[in-house]
């Protein structure tokens, strides 16, 4: 694999400025995304997962969201000092984002091929004939039978299933070098789910195309990522490869997850629930935010944020217990 | 589809039923109408003599049947003031008003939907309170005083445009303005309030991961979808341009059937009123079924349900 890094997340701060106070629903998350490679991004519902998605495509929910910090650096570039025009060319055609639910993702009012087409356009400067072919072959390649018939359909007369893998084609329709897929399964039933993820796969690996993977499930992690990051109360806790990670979890909160999704072995694999709530993310502790849940904590990590140790050297955690003695 | 039409079809026939009945016996119920029609000082045997014509010396469901039987075949009595009948009277002022509707409801689309969407687009902002600041104003202001004040400064002191009557296109502007004024607000306001809603969506969200223009995104993505519920309103809004009509065509001496309506109250043509007001149900029903069929052209949700 080469490990050219074609994304960089730097220290990233996205908040929302509500008057009932400010959410720091992403609060210093960074990573980094080589070229061809599939880093998942775990974490429980509402530890910022979806936010940090948002950020990184600059497309945050209006109503006080800002990112205040932190850089994102897409090809060489920090796409944080792009203008808004410089943010549309590099959106579809460098960084991509399939969305979670793919019952309200497509228009309702216009064509799966008017859809996909317009997408298409924007690499294509072609012919009307040839941007209809191109269309065509993108529902090919995401395995829709009969795609011509298809194109002049309105996305109410497809199933769950054949939705998402459409909006999947919208998504990599501009050959992206990125594609952020945000639980892309989490709305569609087991069987379907399967054959999503080795559609996702293939596609990955034929077009070479790195992705920021966001689950909840850690059995989706090991089928589809090469490393993870898992999150918690709008930071990365640990990172490394899956591999890793799965032999070796180092912060106590990988561990309980990790321990509960083998006690579970069989089951949905889905993160089980861990004594305690996460904190609110209006109201995070000074310290480790895993403190008040953790087994093992002292007075420092109620103090101090710990800093990312080292495991090995593509393999960190967050975590005090790590501090060299 | 086409037994939606039929469904919708039986649902208007039974409504003009019963405003044709409702008309029927509350006219009834307030005095025999040749009262209304004849003057205070008339003689016995005159009075006698037009009861007789006008078919209300039988018993009350006698005169109902008749009604009804005459209805049926497109009579709906004599005009006493025009002396021809009321169904060939509404026809022949029909065409006028509906040569200003178009253009009214034109203007308050044209300017109620861009306001509704620039103004969901600033939410809160300054933008935001200017548009519904006009709004209100287009429904604050009665139709009456807006006319007159049109003609005060247009007519009277610039002498730019004609006061009233039918003519050129010189003619249109200040009846259109009149009436159009009045539904500005509504539209703007069901824009509004739809664009804030489809603006959120997720599918909004994916045409901008398209890295389309945000002009295609605001205008065509997310306005067409905002337009769904406006259309479905589009009936009631010519509804109310139909009864409008009424004040505005009266200023302009616009010879429409708005003004019909008024010079049969003021003349007290009780058949006239009659027969004008079974009609502009009609007008008003058949409308609604129209953009219904126009709707579920627009949705292609219902169209292929
Ligand atoms: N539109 C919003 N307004 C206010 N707070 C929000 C909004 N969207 C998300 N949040 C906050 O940000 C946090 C992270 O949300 P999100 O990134 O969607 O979580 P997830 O990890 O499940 O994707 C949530 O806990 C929520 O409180
Ligand atoms: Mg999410």
């Amino acid at each position: 694999m080469n490990t050219q890094t074609v994304l960089e997340v730097r220290n990233l701060h996205t908040h929302f400025f509500l008057r009932r106070g400010i959410v720091k629903a992403v609060d210093g998350v960074s990573f980094t995304l080589a070229r061809g490679e599939v880093l998942g991004l775990v974490g429980e519902s509402g530890c910022g997962k979806s936010v940090t998605a948002l950020s990184i495509m600059r497309l945050l929910p209006r109503g006080g969201a800002r990112t205040i910090q932190g850089q994102i650096w897409l090809d060489g570039t920090d796409i944080l000092t792009h203008t808004p025009r410089q943010m549309r060319d590099v959106r579809g055609r460098k960084i991509s984002m399939a969305l979670q639910d793919p019952q309200t993702s497509l228009n309702p009012v216009f064509t799966i091929g008017a859809q996909l087409r317009e997408a298409l356009m924007r690499r294509l400067r072609a012919a009307q004939a040839a941007i209809t072919q191109a269309a065509i072959a993108a529902l090919r390649a995401v395995d829709i039978a009969a795609p011509e018939q298809r194109m002049g359909q309105y996305p109410h007369q497809m199933s769950g299933g054949m939705k998402q893998r459409v909006v999947g084609a919208i998504a990599i329709s501009g050959h992206p070098d990125v594609l952020i897929a945000d639980e892309p399964t989490t709305a569609l039933d087991v069987t379907i789910q399967l054959q999503y993820l080795k559609l996702l796969k293939r596609l990955q690996q034929d077009t070479n195309m790195a992705i920021l993977f966001i689950t909840h499930d850690f059995g989706v992690v090991a089928r589809m990522c090469d490393r993870v990051a898992v999150m918690y109360a709008g930071r990365i806790v640990e990172c490394g490869k899956v591999t890793d990670v799965f032999a070796h979890p180092s912060h106590p909160y990988t561990k309980a997850l990790i321990a509960s999704v083998t006690k579970l072995k069989g089951s949905s694999g889905r993160l089980p629930t861990i004594e305690g709530q996460p904190p609110s993310l209006m109201d995070i502790p000074i310290g480790c935010r895993f403190a008040p849940r953790c087994p093992h904590a002292e007075q420092r990590c109620r103090d101090i944020y710990p800093p990312s140790f080292p495991i090995n050297d593509t393999h960190t955690a967050d975590c005090w217990q790590l501090a060299p003695s | 589809m086409k037994r939606y039409i039929a469904h919708r079809l039986l649902q208007g026939v039974l409504l003009l039923c019963l405003v044709a009945s409702i008309v029927f016996f509350v006219g009834r119920l307030t005095g025999n109408p040749a009262d209304l029609m004849l003057p205070e000082d008339v003689s016995a045997e005159d009075r006698a003599a037009l009861i007789q014509v006008l078919g209300l010396d039988g018993p009350l469901h006698e005169q109902f049947f008749i009604f009804v039987r005459n209805a049926l075949h497109g009579d709906l009595g004599m005009s006493i003031r025009m002396r021809q009948p009321a169904v060939e009277a509404f026809f022949s002022r029909l065409p006028n008003t509906l040569a200003i509707i178009p253009w009214a409801i034109l203007l308050a689309m044209a300017v109620g939907i861009p306001l509704g969407v620039v103004a969901a687009l600033h939410r809160g902002g300054w933008i935001d309170r200017m548009a519904g600041a006009i709004a209100v104003l287009g429904v604050a202001i009665p139709s009456f005083w807006l006319g007159i004040l049109l003609i005060f400064v247009f007519s009277v002191q610039l002498g730019w445009l004609p006061s009233g009557r039918m003519g050129g296109p010189s003619h249109y502007v200040l009846p259109v303005i009149t009436l159009g004024t009045f539904l500005i607000a509504g539209f703007m306001r069901l824009v509004r309030s739809s664009m804030l809603e489809v603006m959120d969506s997720e599918y909004i969200k994916l045409a901008r991961i398209k890295g389309l223009r945000e002009s295609v995104v605001i205008w065509k993505h997310g306005l067409r979808n905002a337009l769904i519920p406006v259309l479905t309103l589009w009936g009631v809004f010519v509804g109310n341009l139909i009864t409008g009509a009424i004040v505005t065509e009266t200023i302009f001496a616009w010879p429409g059937i708005g003004r019909l309506t008024y010079e049969a109250v003021i003349f007290r043509d009780f058949p006239l009123l009659q027969a004008v007001i079974i009609l502009k149900s009609i007008l008003i029903l058949s409308i609604n079924l129209l953009v219904d069929i126009l709707y579920a052209y627009v949705d292609p949700r219902i169209r292929l349900a």
